[in-house]
């Protein structure tokens, strides 16, 4: 079960007189359970990207297959493919509707169909995953606070069940502190499920910690994909395209020129502190 | 799918039309479709159509891009020749059942065809040729008499303004949000009327709570701009009449006079 893309493109506004070429020969893979890091600066093609790996935007070119079959094809089911392939959009507290937040969440599993008691499992486990306290569940999403109400719309998503999760931006216009929260919430449903998850990002800072590998995205080309040490290698390359590598990868390269021998390779605060302490150790200083 | 509306779209290019001040232009609209409704014989369309065409070649519009805009009336217009159609009294031509199409009604249809035809190209080339900034500029400028029976008119060029900057916003959130429930497996698409209607409700709910949340910025944001209405507030650009807009008045009274004098004085 993998999402594959071969050589997409997508032009915005082919029909007129300024056309943009949001993606150019994008070729992807999606397998299973692999934590991924989607960044690029803005007007990279994120964006544009992810809309295309549930379906939502037709690639001018290319082929986009899940399953190994053509998602593009005439009688592809495609809420089944949206139900396996999780979007969760910018902002997506923007999205709530409903009047409680429980059947808010039910929305999703209820339009694929299934019997009631099925979605109000789906619903509560969702609702559990994302750590929201049970005793909110029948209160209106619209006064829930800017972190909670966030929460939910990603139930709302997870309760479709899918194998693939995309979020696009999840800590957009948090602060510190529901970021960080959110994206251990992340982490943590990554954990316990086992599924893909696609983290997009301008900001690798935020995924640095989490993600196993990293896609760059440049005006609507892979600029590099491979695991996050290798990536933050290229230090140079990121800022030119206007992203720049975890602060610890900074302070090892600053640590490394002072004479400390220390692996500049390190991507977590974790990992640098370990190495940090073994080139210390190492010359006696402590 | 939602930007193909281009009733009330600006068309950025440069020609005599753009350039001309934004009063002439809603003056001109209004006595073209004065002119449009007074005048009741052939010569007087052939004259109202000669007209639009050198307004429509001086405006570097291109025709083709009216007509798309004029596919999402073509339900209005439709519906009004039919009901003309079948409902005027008079010697009736072919009767099917209780209906019958009359002389008089084949008459008056085919005037509401052409008039409604000429009304929607003329008002879209004003809008086509003037930003809504401009627009509502004029509109204020013109009415300010009004002002003296205390009617709020800087108030409603204001909300106008408003209301016409506000419809991309819009478009754009309705497009953001049903992509999002068509990711949660909404469906707009299938389903009869009474399903589609429902299914409306998960796109309706956020887009009012979206308008609500910008209105709420947007007041917010003109009073800490120390916004309070139009009392003493000046222009960065204000209106000037130049040499063409003069000309421009004269030619629309001139065209205003004989259309009315060809239109209604003439027989057919």
């Amino acid at each position: 079960m993998s999402l594959k893309l071969e050589h997409v493109s997508y032009i915005y506004g082919s029909d007129t007189e300024l056309p943009v070429h949001a993606l150019q020969d994008i070729c992807l893979e999606i397998p299973d359970g692999q934590f991924i890091g989607l960044i690029g600066h803005t007007g990279s093609g994120k964006s544009t990207l992810v809309q295309h790996l549930n379906g939502l935007i037709e690639p001018t070119e290319g082929l986009i297959t899940y399953d190994g079959r053509n998602i593009w094809e005439k009688d592809f089911p495609k809420k089944e493919l949206r139900s396996n392939v999780g979007l969760v959009f910018q902002y997506p507290e923007h999205q709530l509707f409903e009047v409680d937040v429980f059947s808010d969440v039910c929305f999703g599993p209820k339009n694929l169909g299934l019997p009631k008691e099925e979605v109000e499992a789906r619903a509560k486990r969702a609702l559990e995953l994302v750590g929201f306290p049970e005793e909110y569940y029948k209160q209106s999403p619209f006064e829930l606070s800017g972190g909670q109400k966030r929460r939910v719309a990603i139930a709302g998503v997870l309760a479709m069940q899918p194998k693939i999760l995309v979020l696009d931006e999840p800590t957009a216009g948090l602060d510190p502190r529901g970021r960080d929260e959110i994206l251990g919430q992340i982490a943590h449903l990554k954990k316990e499920t086992g599924i893909s998850v696609v983290l997009v990002s301008h900001s690798m800072e935020d995924v640095a910690n989490y993600v196993e590998r990293i896609i760059v995205m440049n005006k609507g080309h892979v600029l590099f994909d491979d695991v996050p040490r290798e990536v933050f290698g290229h230090v140079k390359e990121l800022e030119e395209v206007g992203l720049a590598a975890p602060q610890v990868t900074y302070i090892l390269h600053k640590l490394k020129d002072n004479g400390f021998d220390v692996d500049v390779n390190a991507t977590t605060i974790r990992e640098a502190r370990d190495t940090i302490l073994k080139a210390m150790k190492e010359e006696g200083r402590c | 799918m939602l930007r193909d509306i281009t009733l009330g779209q600006y068309y950025q290019t440069d020609s005599v039309l753009h350039r001309m001040d934004c009063r002439v232009k809603l003056v001109g609209t209004l006595a073209f479709i004065i002119a449009l409704f007074v005048v009741d014989n052939v010569w007087g369309y052939l004259l109202a159509a000669a007209f639009l065409g050198v307004c429509i070649r001086l405006s570097k519009v291109p025709f083709k891009f009216i007509v798309k805009g004029m596919k999402t009336i073509v339900f209005l217009m439709l519906f009004a020749v039919v009901f003309n159609l079948f409902l005027t009294p008079g010697t009736p031509v072919i009767t099917v059942w209780k209906l019958s199409i009359t002389q008089e009604g084949i008459r008056m249809a085919l005037k509401m065809a052409i008039r409604l035809t000429m009304l929607i190209i003329g008002s879209s080339l004003m809008t086509l040729t003037t930003t809504p900034n401009h627009l509502t500029d004029g509109l204020e400028s013109l009415l300010s008499p009004l002002k003296k029976l205390r009617v709020p008119v800087h108030e409603v060029a204001m909300m106008m303004s408003i209301a016409l900057r506000f419809i991309p916003i819009l478009l754009e959130e309705t497009d953001k949000i049903m992509k999002a429930q068509i990711a949660r497996g909404a469906d707009f698409e299938s389903g009869n009327l009474i399903q589609k209607a429902k299914a409306m409700v998960p796109l309706l709910v956020p887009l009012f709570i979206a308008a609500f949340r910008r209105a709420n910025d947007l007041a917010m944001a003109m009073e800490a701009r120390c916004y309070r209405g139009g009392e003493g507030r000046t222009k960065m650009k204000p209106l000037i009449y130049k040499k063409n807009d003069y000309i421009a008045y004269g030619v629309l009274a001139a065209y205003l006079v004989v259309s009315i004098v060809v239109g209604r004085i003439l027989p057919i």
